[in-house]
């Protein structure tokens, strides 16, 4: 018989009348490594409140080690060994990585004084449980994401825990990153210790998970194994709905070129790339974090000046000196990291429609013609099905997916020929996610050329009608979707496997 | 090695030795002993001031009202001593000023950790109220004569320097060794005390800190009256080192300390920052403050290198910053 850490029964919580978590049960195993899966809203954050004891269930018990609790503090949790890793690591990025372990723990053992010796003792003896080399008198802020999360997880197990939950621990790790984090978990596991690991993403569900657990609109969907899950089992328990993942069926034949980069340079990131985008295509570039992607795309709006090379728009050359340039040649830009790049997160969804067309709206004298501005922002919100009461309210009261909807609409006002998107889809859900690559494709159908810099391997096979591949700052590769495999695919991004380099 | 290499301090320190030969090759009055008992005495105010300064930057705050709260609290002792015609000891000036820069400080504490709102503004605001309070209901004027232990406080001293050839002679105030305790109490306080590490941590990750378990509100509480106590102390020291009070005498003394304790390594987006810096930072604009009058450069001259002198201290630290940035970028990436 194995020993269970926790168990909840007949969760409810509601929030100002809404139902957050109805009904939920959920077990969690000593030694168990246990996804939590839902799409954003679903109630994922507020059930791991509840075992935490941030937040008091409205009904149902908590059970921790054998104990039955009604009411669980954040102290009765912690004693009972749950341990919570945030998204932001919780850490302080201005102290040192020796500071950071054992602060924590000091505090918990109600220490006034700092002996200086003695967080060195207990910093050293938290790396050690996880095997983890760090200099510990490094500032926490100059390390690596991957390095702060695992500060934050050998933190965690100075406590005697029996359970680490990590929220969304991937979101900002690189692949080998998460091969290293999931070599943690696992030994972790084999030590008795149990995992709840929240995610959204199936592969990882697929990779680490023993036994899974997917909620939707605070409800209990399925509790089950990862042996009899599929793709599309796993989107239909997410979305509820049944959605396509068939790749889009790709026009034969494109348009006119619209973009033609030759030779195009930017020293230390580009080298010598040279492409064709045409009206009505979808063409995909993607790469491994540094290898230019990003950097491509901003050289395109403008952003960087470049050191060689021409641009040609619609078969004309240009000179793109900066934003302004880029927008009067048509050009569009949805930024990889939407919520400091892209939005106005206190302003209203009207606003941040738009604001990128604002000229448009404004008399000579510099008056708003209000009329225009709404009819403007109400096509907008229902052309791209933003779900929201008002359009008068904040961005921030939006989830990922309508607010990446939002950023969409802004740059589809100034009615573009070429949209770059950088990662459309990151932390957006399934649903939202779909909604957005048909989105893109009515989009090319209607003769817009689009580009989609992207590092989810299964959205560039299944929107685009073309993939570049960069590597240190130049095209190696352009795989065609149809004849090429996920692996294949992600073997050529990685340098596994070179093809010939044709483009 | 590395480390103090790489260090705000170890920059400040050289351009302090730097700025010394200079003087001292210009006009060779600089090294000369009563030259160094003057900069240790113009030391202790604004060296006070800073370090309390320091000690709200790191928590992540800012505070531009201690000048104020230093002339009222001072000002309101000097008062009410004077009226009853006080003639006791130099203890009990001491004892009243502190109690009230900590309920002035208090004052700062309460807002600070009960509104959010830029700590800026606050102290904007309590900085207005507390002068207004002075000058309006307490009618401020200059007080020409103080209690005569406050007198005598002022004039004391620990020793004497004379200038071998000019004759002059400065002497060293007591009040430097209240410069020294303070500093070495602060000292410990930032550095082996959970309250001191928690002005850090609140300063790094508000939300962290609290996630943590440090006492947030209460640390920020009793930060402000301890740097209530410090400002009011600096105002003591002033007023009895002036032989008389004067009310207005250090308001807009503000700007420049918050300038020492940036250009000594205090990042003003909080957080970072230590002690040696802030004097070294204080140093090196008390240096320039008092010493150029040495080298003959007139006082307009005096601000305009002051001027610059922070613009360049902070403009390093502000490219150190980047550097930060973009080495995290390229290890992130």
């Amino acid at each position: 018989m194995v020993e269970t850490v926790i168990s909840v029964r007949d969760l409810s919580k509601s929030f100002a009348g809404v139902k957050a978590l109805d009904g939920v049960n959920l077990e969690i195993r000593a030694g168990e490594i246990h996804c939590l899966a839902g799409e954003n809203g679903s109630g994922k954050s507020t059930l791991i409140k509840v075992i935490s004891g941030v937040y008091q269930p409205d009904e149902g018990t908590i059970e921790l080690n054998g104990t039955r609790h009604d009411k669980l503090t954040p102290i009765e949790a912690i004693r009972g060994g749950v341990q919570v890793i945030y998204q932001d690591f919780s850490i302080f990025p201005n102290l040192s990585v020796m500071e950071n372990l054992a602060l924590n723990h000091e505090l918990s053992q109600g220490r006034k004084l700092v002996n200086w010796r003695r967080f060195r003792t207990i910093a050293k003896e938290a790396i050690a449980k996880i095997n983890f080399h760090v200099d510990l008198d490094a500032r926490v802020g100059d390390l690596s994401v991957a390095d702060k999360q695992l500060v934050a997880i050998s933190r965690a197990l100075l406590h005697d825990t029996k359970l680490i939950i990590m929220d969304e621990p991937t979101t900002a790790l690189t692949n080998r990153e998460v091969e290293a984090l999931f070599r943690v978990i696992l030994d972790l596991k084999s030590r008795g210790i149990a995992i709840l690991f929240v995610s959204h993403k199936l592969g990882e569900v697929f990779e680490i998970s023993e036994r899974f657990t997917i909620i939707r609109n605070g409800k209990l969907v399925v509790t089950s194994l990862p042996e009899e899950l599929d793709h599309k089992k796993f989107a239909h328990y997410m979305t509820g709905r049944e959605v396509d993942d068939v790749r889009f069926e790709q026009p034969e034949t494109v348009g006119e070129p619209v973009l033609e980069v030759e030779g195009l340079g930017l020293e230390g990131a580009l080298e010598d790339i040279t492409f064709t985008l045409h009206a009505g295509e979808v063409l995909g570039i993607t790469g491994l974090l540094g290898s230019g992607r990003t950097e491509l795309a901003l050289t395109l709006f403008g952003l960087f000046p470049t050191d060689s090379g021409k641009i040609r728009v619609k078969g004309r050359a240009v000179r793109l000196g900066g934003i302004r340039d880029a927008i009067a040649n048509g050009i569009a830009y949805v930024p990889e990291d939407r919520l400091t790049e892209g939005l106005m997160l206190e302003r209203s969804i009207a606003d941040n429609i738009v604001v990128a067309e604002l000229d448009e709206f404004t008399s000579p004298l510099g008056m708003m013609d209000s009329t225009r501005r709404q009819s403007e922002v109400d096509r907008w919100v229902a052309d791209l099905k933003i779900a929201t009461a008002n359009a008068e309210n904040p961005v921030n009261t939006l989830s990922g997916g309508n607010q990446q909807r939002v950023v969409l609409a802004k740059w589809l006002a100034t009615n573009p020929d070429i949209l770059i998107l950088n990662g459309p889809t990151v932390g957006v859900d399934i649903g939202s996610k779909s909604d957005i690559h048909l989105i893109l494709q009515d989009l090319a159908r209607g003769g817009m050329g689009i580009i989609v810099i992207s590092d989810d391997i299964p959205e560039l096979l299944q929107t685009c009608r073309r993939i570049l591949i960069l590597d240190e700052g130049r095209v190696t590769a352009e795989v065609d979707p149809d004849t090429t495999t996920e692996q294949e695919l992600s073997d050529l991004i990685t340098g596994a496997i070179t093809a010939g380099v044709g483009v | 090695m590395k480390r103090i290499l790489r260090s705000t301090e170890f920059y400040v320190f050289l351009v302090v030795v730097a700025i010394s030969i200079i003087i001292q090759a210009r006009s060779g009055q600089f090294f000369t002993a009563n030259n160094l008992v003057d900069i240790a005495n113009a030391m202790v105010v604004p060296g006070l001031f800073a370090i309390g300064a320091y000690m709200v930057l790191v928590s992540g705050g800012i505070d531009v009202s201690f000048p104020a709260l230093a002339s009222l609290a001072v000002y309101a002792a000097t008062r009410f001593l004077v009226d009853i015609g006080y003639e006791g000891s130099i203890l009990l000036p001491f004892a009243i000023v502190i109690v009230l820069g900590a309920l002035l400080g208090a004052f700062n504490g309460l807002f600070t950790t009960f509104l959010v709102i830029p700590t800026l503004i606050i102290t904007l605001g309590t900085a207005n109220v507390f002068s207004g309070i002075m000058q309006g209901a307490l009618n401020s004027v200059q007080i020409s004569t103080l209690p005569p232990s406050m007198n005598a406080f002022g004039r004391a001293n620990l020793f004497v320097a004379t200038n071998p050839t000019s004759g002059l002679t400065s002497s060293m105030p007591v009040s430097f060794l209240i410069l020294v305790a303070v500093a070495v109490i602060i000292f410990f306080v930032m550095k082996f005390t959970m309250f001191g590490r928690g002005i850090y941590a609140i300063g790094g990750d508000e939300a962290s800190a609290i996630r943590a378990g440090f006492k947030v509100k209460a640390i920020k509480f009793w930060l402000y009256v301890v740097v209530g106590v410090i400002a009011a102390l600096a105002g003591l020291i002033r007023t009895t080192s002036m032989g008389q009070m004067h009310p207005t005498n250090l308001l807009g003394m503000e700007i420049m300390v918050i300038a020492a304790v940036v250009l000594g390594g205090v990042a003003i987006t909080g957080g970072t920052g230590s002690l040696t810096g802030v004097m070294l930072g204080t140093l090196l604009i008390v240096i320039v403050q008092n010493s150029m009058i040495l080298v003959g450069v007139p006082t307009y001259w005096q601000r305009f290198a002051l001027g610059t002198l922070i613009i360049v201290g902070t403009g390093v630290s502000a490219v150190q910053l980047m550097r930060r940035r973009t080495r995290q970028r390229l290890v992130s990436a």
